[in-house]
């Protein structure tokens, strides 16, 4: 953080394309290094990046521009972004941000896309969106580190801290401690111990039978979608190319969701060992562990654990002395972009590009990284799959349902005395869930986080499964003294920040949309605003090119459904209320007139333009 | 024996391969677009194409034609979720009609007629956005611009230049230019370039030419787009 001044910023990235290479596929690796060290990315590492890679330098400015922790103007010394989730608020973020900011003496507010930066550059207060700490949030994120469980005294340390100029390293470590929160162990999480026993079985009974296994098991990808693991890795398998490649999946960047994040704190083995499985299964030399930049500081212990693997023969070269089996695994880094957990956005960005979403088909299995056959699973998809390998596929079928073998491992946060991760055999129905983590008095639970479905007490008997209510894992918890329309602002806002752009219905019905519920809120809507929500979220729905824009404008006509009244109440008028205040608006013909008598305002804008 | 399937009950032969846009163009079937343009890579990005199959809508530029689909090209839900999409296109943007040199061959315009909408519906977002006159032959006016990448894809896959390309995200998202000042006429773009003859809206035009063609004399001013095609014909005539 304090850049000593005998580093330029060409010799940095000198060094880091020493370091790192010239692939123009690292050119995000390259500049999120650019952007720790010198809190920006400075024209001159455009210039040089854009000059060695041979990417223009607007490909390089527009990369700079799509993910959210990079900038092309300096941010402090100390870059603070408080994440953003309902979850955060719920717990009281807004106040400590308030509080923050005035005691290090910024004005005004943070909001999505503006920082508030110090004028003595030591210091800058943003937002981001969910960092994955919501079983212990507030939390916030400096220069990259997450700090949870937030209150206004840690705040007050903080601001102390900043004050001071004291280095990170001098933090007091409690504020860097992440819980894991593990409250139910089920089939996954009841032991997190391998010796490689997977991989072993894997080599003892060959890849086809690992993959029967597999089939058998009837695994479905575990990051919402729900797709069959075997087909997927059947497909690569057979898809024509020249390599092939496994991609872990680890943006965990669904709103609410933060089991990924345990698992590759505690369980890292079994998810490696899943990725090599896989690796063996389609004949993969090289993987990529996905990993969200909000979970950089993960990033030691990941290498370690590849680094001991390396050691232990389970990666590498000849794994397990087997002839031709060869696979390493690198770690990518994201940098605040939630479009990049949709797996072709993903492979983009891990080209080092916008993370914008392919056409499809062709698919990844088909045509992935660098256009080859490529699999790319969720963090918990592998580690499931290291089990079903070593365990076999009844194993998995012992729990669940017919169309859900096995369980899946929920995040549980929100309005409820004990959140943190909670393990279930597919379907357990929600208000077990609610019971368990002591919940009570529930007005609405969000299932598989912003994108997904709002249930009302009326769906508590539902289950948790694909064929009734398939998740990620996300399970925010809303209790009656909530204003649910808190939770749909928040999550208009995130979907407005969040959109790659590249489609009009996402791009520009999202914006829409989130300017109408913040008209609603502002007790400004109408009758008709509200039609005209359920207009644009319902072309969002059917025409967005990928399922960030289907799945954006859920939470709006999810609640408009079974949620009226947190519309009803504040609506203005029973018809039509205009978007703009038409007194207000004559303000500069006043002033440039001098007039300010009766003549010159008009009492009720609303009324004369209704 | 051709393949076929059916687009609005009628037969639509294809060859395999083909889009649905690109068999539906070929029989002489209009479906209305703005990114589509045949001599470029299927895009999807405008979604004015989008059709119904059996439930499922999809843009027709970029899904397959294939054997016995039944595809709805006209019903009145996809005369609505396109009619919405180009009112939200009118409102991101400034697209002032009246005072536009393109008004009347301008393919933004034409498909909204054709699609129905007569008006602007949604709220303005009112963008502050450039003109950029820095180039002796061309001028840009990023007001007009809809992200369809026509210009981006000509000058990257024809022109072999990487002039422009997208930046930023969201509502944020807009056209830049790969030159150090970040202006047309710093750049190695040329008024000869295929990239200057493909955009849909007046985002770019050649300078020194106004009002040639009188208003109502205009591409779209007689025959809606359905029959009259896409504006790249006139473009080719003028080059």
């Amino acid at each position: 953080m304090n850049v000593s001044a005998t580093v330029t910023v060409e010799g940095f990235v000198a060094e880091s394309l020493a370091t790192h290479g010239r692939d123009p596929r690292h050119l995000l690796q390259h500049l999120i290094r650019v952007q720790q060290r010198f809190s920006y990315v400075p024209d001159a590492a455009v210039e040089a990046l854009s000059a060695a890679l041979d990417v223009t330098r607007t490909q390089v400015r527009a990369a700079i521009a799509f993910y959210a922790f990079l900038h092309d103007r300096p941010r402090g010394a100390f870059e603070i972004r408080f994440s953003d989730n309902i979850t955060d608020r719920m717990l009281g973020s807004r106040r400590l941000i308030r509080l923050l900011i005035e005691r290090l003496g910024l004005a005004g507010l943070p909001a999505w896309g503006r920082d508030l930066v110090r004028a003595d550059g030591r210091v800058s207060v943003g937002l981001a969106s969910c960092t994955g700490m919501c079983d212990q949030g507030p939390a916030l994120l400096v220069n990259g580190q997450a700090v949870t469980n937030l209150d206004a005294q840690r705040v007050d340390r903080i601001a102390d801290l900043v004050q001071e100029d004291t280095p990170l390293e001098r933090w007091p470590g409690e504020f860097f401690r992440v819980e894991n929160n593990i409250r139910r162990r089920g089939l996954l999480l009841g032991n997190p111990a391998t010796d490689g026993a997977a991989v072993r079985r894997l080599l003892d009974a060959g890849a086809e039978a690992a993959l029967a296994e597999v089939e058998r098991s009837g695994l479905r990808g575990r990051g919402g979608a729900g797709f069959t693991t075997a087909l997927k890795w059947r497909f690569c398998r057979e898809a024509p190319g020249t390599d092939r490649y496994v991609v872990c999946n680890a943006d965990e960047g669904e709103p609410g969701t933060f089991k990924d994040r345990v698992l590759l704190t505690d369980y890292t083995d079994l998810v490696i060992e899943g990725m090599t499985v896989c690796a063996g299964v389609i004949g993969a030399r090289r993987g990529f562990l996905y990993l969200r930049g909000e979970y950089r500081y993960l990033l030691p212990h990941l290498e370690s654990v590849l680094q001991r693997r390396r050691a232990e023969g389970l990666l590498g070269t000849r794994i397990l002395g087997a002839d031709g089996f060869d696979f390493d695994i690198e770690i990518h880094l994201g940098a605040g972009a939630y479009i990049c957990g949709e797996e072709s956005a993903l492979i983009e960005s891990l080209e080092g590009k916008r993370g914008v979403t392919r056409k499809r088909p062709p698919f990844p299995v088909t045509s992935g990284f660098d256009d080859q056959p490529t699999v790319v699973n969720n963090v918990e998809t592998f580690l499931a799959a290291a089990r079903v390998v070593q365990w076999g596929g009844y194993w998995l079928r012992g729990e669940g349902t017919d169309q859900s073998a096995g369980s899946k491992i929920l995040s549980v946060s929100g309005d409820c005395a004990r959140p943190g991760i909670y393990e279930y055999p597919f379907g357990t129905p929600v208000h077990q869930v609610l019971a368990d983590c002591g919940a009570e008095n529930t007005q609405a639970v969000q299932i598989s986080g912003a994108a997904g479905a709002t249930l009302s007490p009326a769906d508590f008997d539902r289950i948790i499964a694909f064929e009734d209510l398939p998740t990620a894992g996300s399970f925010m918890i809303f209790d009656h003294s909530r204003d649910l329309l808190d939770m749909v602002r928040n999550f208009a806002a995130f979907f407005a920040h969040e959109s790659c752009g590249f489609c009009t219905p996402c791009r520009v019905g999202g914006a829409l949309l989130r300017n109408l519920v913040e008209k609603v809120a502002a007790g400004q809507g109408s009758e008709y605003d509200l039609s005209e929500m359920r207009r644009i979220g319902t072309v969002m729905r059917r025409a967005s090119y990928c399922g960030l824009g289907h799945t954006a404008p859920n939470h709006v006509l999810n609640t408009l459904d079974k949620f009226p009244l947190i519309y009803g109440r504040r609506l203005a008028r029973a018809s039509h209320t205009p978007s703009f205040d038409l007194d207000a608006a004559l303000s500069q013909a006043r002033a440039l007139t001098g007039r300010d008598d009766i003549g010159a305002h008009i009492e009720d804008g609303s009324e004369v333009s209704a | 024996m051709s393949k076929t399937f059916k687009l609005d009950g009628r037969e639509i032969p294809f060859e395999t391969g083909q889009t649905i846009m690109d068999a539906a163009l070929a029989a002489g079937v209009y479906i209305p677009h703005l990114c589509h343009n045949p001599e470029f890579a299927p895009h999807g990005s405008c979604r004015v194409c989008v059709v119904d199959i059996g439930g499922r809508q999809v843009s027709a530029c970029t899904a397959a034609a294939s054997e016995g689909l039944e595809v709805d090209n006209s019903s009145e839900a996809i005369g609505e979720t396109r009619r919405a999409i180009l009112q939200m296109l009118f409102v991101e943007g400034n697209h002032v009609c009246p005072a536009c040199e393109k008004s009347g061959a301008c393919q933004l315009q034409a498909v909204a007629y054709y699609t129905g909408m007569l008006a602007p519906h949604f709220t303005h977002f009112f963008p502050r956005r450039s003109v950029d006159a820095s180039h002796p032959d061309v001028v840009i006016d990023f007001n007009r611009c809809i992200l369809c990448e026509l210009c981006v894809r000509a000058s990257r896959d024809h022109d072999g230049k990487r002039v422009f390309a997208i930046s930023g995200r969201g509502l944020e998202s807009h056209l830049v230019i790969d030159s150090p000042s970040g202006l047309l006429g710093d750049s190695s773009f040329a008024a000869t370039d295929k990239a200057a003859h493909v955009c849909p809206t007046g985002a770019i035009l050649p300078k020194g030419r106004g009002y040639e063609t009188p208003i109502g004399e205009r591409l779209y001013d007689r025959e809606p787009i359905s029959i009259v095609g896409d504006v790249r014909a006139q473009e080719e005539e003028v080059l």
